[in-house]
């Protein structure tokens, strides 16, 4: 098995372990959504008009939920600095890392989204471009909150502040993702919106490895 | 080649904690570093690994300087700080597999069985004792092969059959030309240690200008 692989294995094997994590970004989802109809009242138009905005919103509050651990957890218990001394090269790391957290925390919410959307009255022809909205979305907020997650892990009760640090960054995002899902729903053509999406993320995950590799070195001094 | 320090000088949190360290360890030898709490043991292994920078002199391993190969330098050695790098959820076996694997994978039932670990090897880590969790940090040691050690403690919380152990694998890795510098307060009668004294920086400024005043150190 690769030095990679074996990273990636590793923390998909520690999220899906007990204390991991990884059912508690669906949870919080779930819960989240199901609290909103509470507040809005049940008329099924006013649900179907915060339908979207409220899914998005959810998903990214859930995706910060178990971020503050990403490498938090290594420096506690030294693992970090076997990490940085190792032949894999930190920026290999936090891609691995950033991927690992998609997978148990973003790709969950994205299986949920439709069964969610019923329960807002979500119109009909957006269901597909809301589940494609969130798989294209998400990834970038994994990447995005790996930055944020190296910045601040020196830092007791560090998730606060990477809360401040991350949300701002994840707002051009929840425009596109949101607008191409209410596009499809008002009728209009969703394609741009997803497309502007679809690079906005391309282009955080090609970066966000660099600028958390920089933020773990500065904080390994 | 071995393992060539000169003139090194490290500063943490602006405050000057080691200063013109010079030392020299030769293939097979071993560097024993002593000192009071505070002076500078750790840091200067953290130095010597990489992990801090130096704020001036060179440091070459195999004739490899950190300053201008990095990876190359970093790939000859291995670490075992205060920290044993263990994730609690993981079982012993797992723990280690996952170093072996990620350095390219070394003989794990080789590093179970010099540690006598074997046998707890599914064993949650999180019910490890402190001893055991010990010993699971030091067989990373094994899992792939380094020219260099940098230990920390390395016999804190290991009772005497496990100190002898680690004993038994050091020597090993000695003769077979490999180099060790230890951090230690325990005497481990290991054969002709080097041995350099570590003196809390403050102390020997304290030592060196008996009057502060005339010796310019009152600004």
């Amino acid at each position: 098995m690769s030095a990679g692989a074996a990273v990636l294995a590793r923390e998909l094997r520690l999220a899906l372990r007990s204390g991991g994590g990884a059912g508690l970004g669906l949870a919080f989802f779930l819960i989240t959504v199901l609290l909103v109809p509470f507040g809005v009242g049940p008329e099924p138009e006013k649900l179907a008009t915060v339908a979207v905005g409220t899914l998005w919103i959810a998903a990214l509050l859930a995706c910060l939920l178990s971020l503050d651990r990403l490498f938090q957890a290594d420096q506690e218990d030294g693992t970090l600095d076997i990490l940085a001394l190792s032949p894999l090269p930190l920026e290999t790391l936090v891609a691995l890392k950033a991927a690992a957290h998609w997978l148990t925390t973003g790709l969950p919410l994205v299986a949920a989204a439709p069964l969610l959307g019923i329960t807002l009255n979500l119109p009909a022809p957006a269901f597909p471009w809301l589940v494609a909205s969130l798989a294209v979305g998400t990834p970038g907020l994994s990447f995005l909150g790996a930055i944020g997650a190296a910045l601040t892990i020196g830092i007791r009760r560090g998730g606060l502040l990477l809360s401040l640090l991350v949300l701002p960054l994840y707002i051009p995002s929840l425009i596109f993702g949101a607008s191409a899902a209410t596009a499809a729903a008002e009728g209009r053509d969703p394609g741009p919106a997803i497309l502007l999406l679809a690079g906005l993320t391309l282009g955080i995950v090609a970066l966000a490895p660099f600028v958390g590799a920089a933020a773990i070195r500065l904080n390994l001094r | 080649m071995g393992l060539l320090v000169e003139g090194l000088s490290c500063n943490r949190a602006g405050r000057p904690v080691l200063e013109g360290i010079a030392l020299e360890v030769p293939d097979g030898g071993c560097l024993a570093l002593r000192g009071p709490n505070g002076a500078g043991k750790s840091t200067l292994l953290r130095v010597l690994a990489g992990l801090l920078p130096a704020a001036s002199g060179t440091i070459a391993l195999d004739g490899i300087r950190l300053d201008r190969d990095r990876d190359g330098y970093g790939e000859r050695l291995a670490y075992a700080g205060h920290l044993d790098a263990i994730k609690p959820q993981l079982a012993v076996g797992e723990n280690l597999a996952f170093w072996a694997a990620l350095h390219g994978g070394g003989d794990i039932a080789a590093a179970l069985e010099a540690f006598d670990l074997a046998a707890i090897a599914e064993r949650p880590a999180h019910v490890c004792s402190a001893g055991q969790k010990r010993r699971l940090g030091l067989a990373r040691l094994l899992v792939a092969p380094r020219r260099l050690w940098l230990l920390d403690e390395p016999t804190v919380s290991l009772d005497a059959d496990a100190v002898a152990r680690l004993l038994a694998v050091l020597r090993e890795h000695l003769a077979g030309g490999g180099m060790a510098v230890i951090a230690t307060h325990a005497d481990l009668g290991l054969p002709e240690p080097r041995v350099l004294r570590l003196a809390p920086l403050a102390a020997r400024a304290a030592a060196r200008h008996t009057e502060p005043f005339l010796a310019g150190d009152w600004a």
